[in-house]
């Protein structure tokens, strides 16, 4: 048998509501009053497309757009400007699911890299459309920093799925 | 048997494609009627009931961090700012009580003309809370809203000049846009030579002129205040410093960058003003004149 990515480990299902409780932290993540500091990754870019990539089946566009609606909300910005962009994040990591979780989480962060940077693309070019100032090229640097915390978040959004590894001579696999 | 594919196994509804169209609509709609429109404000105040506890509870490091640094300021430094704020107390009450007596002679020549008397504006002290994080815009939040009096529009001055102004109210909080905001604008006068002129944002922390003639009469340090025109701002309020004046001669207006007066981008706390009640309405319409001699003068709209 094929193995599905490079992990030997055969994880638990994943539970819905800790899919939400970590798409909800890192929107309180998102909320937090950084300014206009630079290099501040988009949390909720990051968990939703982990989640994206892990789940396809379960979580994708619809959650996209709520909590990009709630992140225009909370941080003042053009409402449906995030959920414009993270509607297209989700799709496009629900389609690179099968090819990504072929590869170790340090290549897996180099996929997301384009994502998350395009997702701030697309919000640039929107607002820039509407008529607001350039930013400043300092802000596509928080998805670099983003792509960075992937690969912590590979390990601490899987843990609950991890079951103890129990030897036992006579199983199969 | 073309058109008959077996029932599938898994129900995932629709087709991501037809999902992703379906959002991206969607969202685009939003954006439009937001940006272009702004019809979704009841729909922003719905939505945001539900984010402000999160908002607040997120809002609480940043509180921490201001707070510590208020603790750990050293008493060197708070006697230096006793002292200075002892000087200008002292400053203030020779100020204020000259301008109890001129507030008094103003009311007495007023009187005496039968002008209407000045609208006495309430205020509201309020604290700017943090800055929004919006990277698009200069926009921060104050700590009081609807709850406290405030409305859409107020003007918002600190002590040395004005800010900006008041463009959403929420139940508990408001969001101040700054006069560097690429969208503000204030019609404003200089003091020197009484030119009338409309001060905009210019994005980078300053403020720009705009529309003046190349000749116009501005010189770099010439003092800027409001005029007073739009009905929103008190005449007379300090707003910026003309910096340099660019003259092109390619260009019909000159390029005037100005420094703002009021500390707009760092201060704590800031004084929301009330809305003008007597602001006098709008002149007629002038009507067309110069009918019979053939070249036709349009008549001026607003």
């Amino acid at each position: 048998m094929q193995p599905t990515n490079r992990s030997s480990r055969i994880l638990l299902p994943v539970k819905m509501w800790f899919v939400y409780t970590t798409l909800f932290i890192a929107l309180f993540l998102n909320y937090i009053p950084t300014g206009h500091l630079p290099a501040v990754p988009d949390f909720v870019a990051l968990v939703l497309a982990f989640w994206c990539v892990r789940e396809p089946l379960k979580i994708g566009i619809g959650a996209g757009f709520v909590f990009g609606l709630l992140t225009d909300i909370g941080v003042g910005a053009a409402l449906g400007q995030h959920a414009f962009a993270y509607v297209l994040l989700a799709y496009a990591s629900n389609e690179l699911a099968r090819r990504v979780l072929w590869f170790t989480p340090v290549e897996q962060a180099l996929h997301v890299l384009p994502l998350l940077f395009l997702t701030q693309v697309v919000m640039v070019v929107v607002r820039l459309l509407a008529g607001a100032e350039f930013p400043g090229w300092w802000m596509f640097f928080g998805s670099f920093v983003g792509a960075a915390l992937w690969i912590p978040l590979h390990y601490v959004l899987l843990l609950p799925q991890y079951q103890p590894v129990e030897r036992d001579e006579n199983r199969p696999i | 048997m073309v058109g008959h594919s077996p029932p599938p196994f898994f129900k995932r509804g629709p087709a991501p494609l037809a999902k992703l169209v379906f959002f991206v609509l969607v969202s685009l709609g939003l954006l439009v009627s937001d940006l272009n429109l702004r019809y979704l404000e009841a729909f922003r105040q719905g939505l945001s009931v539900l984010a402000y506890p999160m908002q607040m509870a997120a809002a609480t490091p940043a509180d921490f961090v201001r707070n510590a640094s208020d603790y750990f300021a050293s008493l060197v430094r708070l006697q230096i700012e006793n002292k200075e704020l002892k000087r200008q107390q002292l400053q203030g009450a020779e100020r204020l009580l000259r301008l109890d007596q001129i507030e008094q002679e103003n009311r007495h020549l007023r009187e005496l003309l039968e002008v209407r008397e000045r609208q006495k504006v309430n205020t509201v002290v309020a604290e700017i809370m943090y800055t929004a994080k919006d990277p698009f815009s200069r926009k921060v939040i104050l700590d009081k809203g609807t709850q406290a009096g405030i409305e859409a529009g107020q003007a918002v001055v600190d002590n040395v000049g004005v800010v900006g102004q008041i463009t959403r109210v929420f139940p508990m909080q408001s969001e101040l846009t700054l006069l560097t905001d690429k969208d503000q604008a204030i019609p404003v006068m200089i003091v020197r030579s009484g030119l009338r002129a409309v001060l905009f944002g210019s994005g980078n922390g300053l403020m720009e002129l705009r529309y003046l003639a190349a000749n116009a009469d501005v010189q770099p340090g010439d003092k800027v205040v409001t005029s007073g025109l739009d009905g929103v701002f008190q005449s007379g309020l300090p707003v910026a410093t003309v910096a340099r004046v660019e003259r092109d001669q390619a260009q019909a207006f000159a390029r005037i960058p100005c420094l703002p007066a009021a500390g707009v981008e760092q201060f704590s706390h800031v004084l929301v003003l009330g809305q003008r009640a007597n602001v006098l309405p709008r002149p007629p319409e002038p009507e067309v004149i110069n009918k019979g001699k053939g070249r036709k003068s349009r008549a001026v709209k607003d």
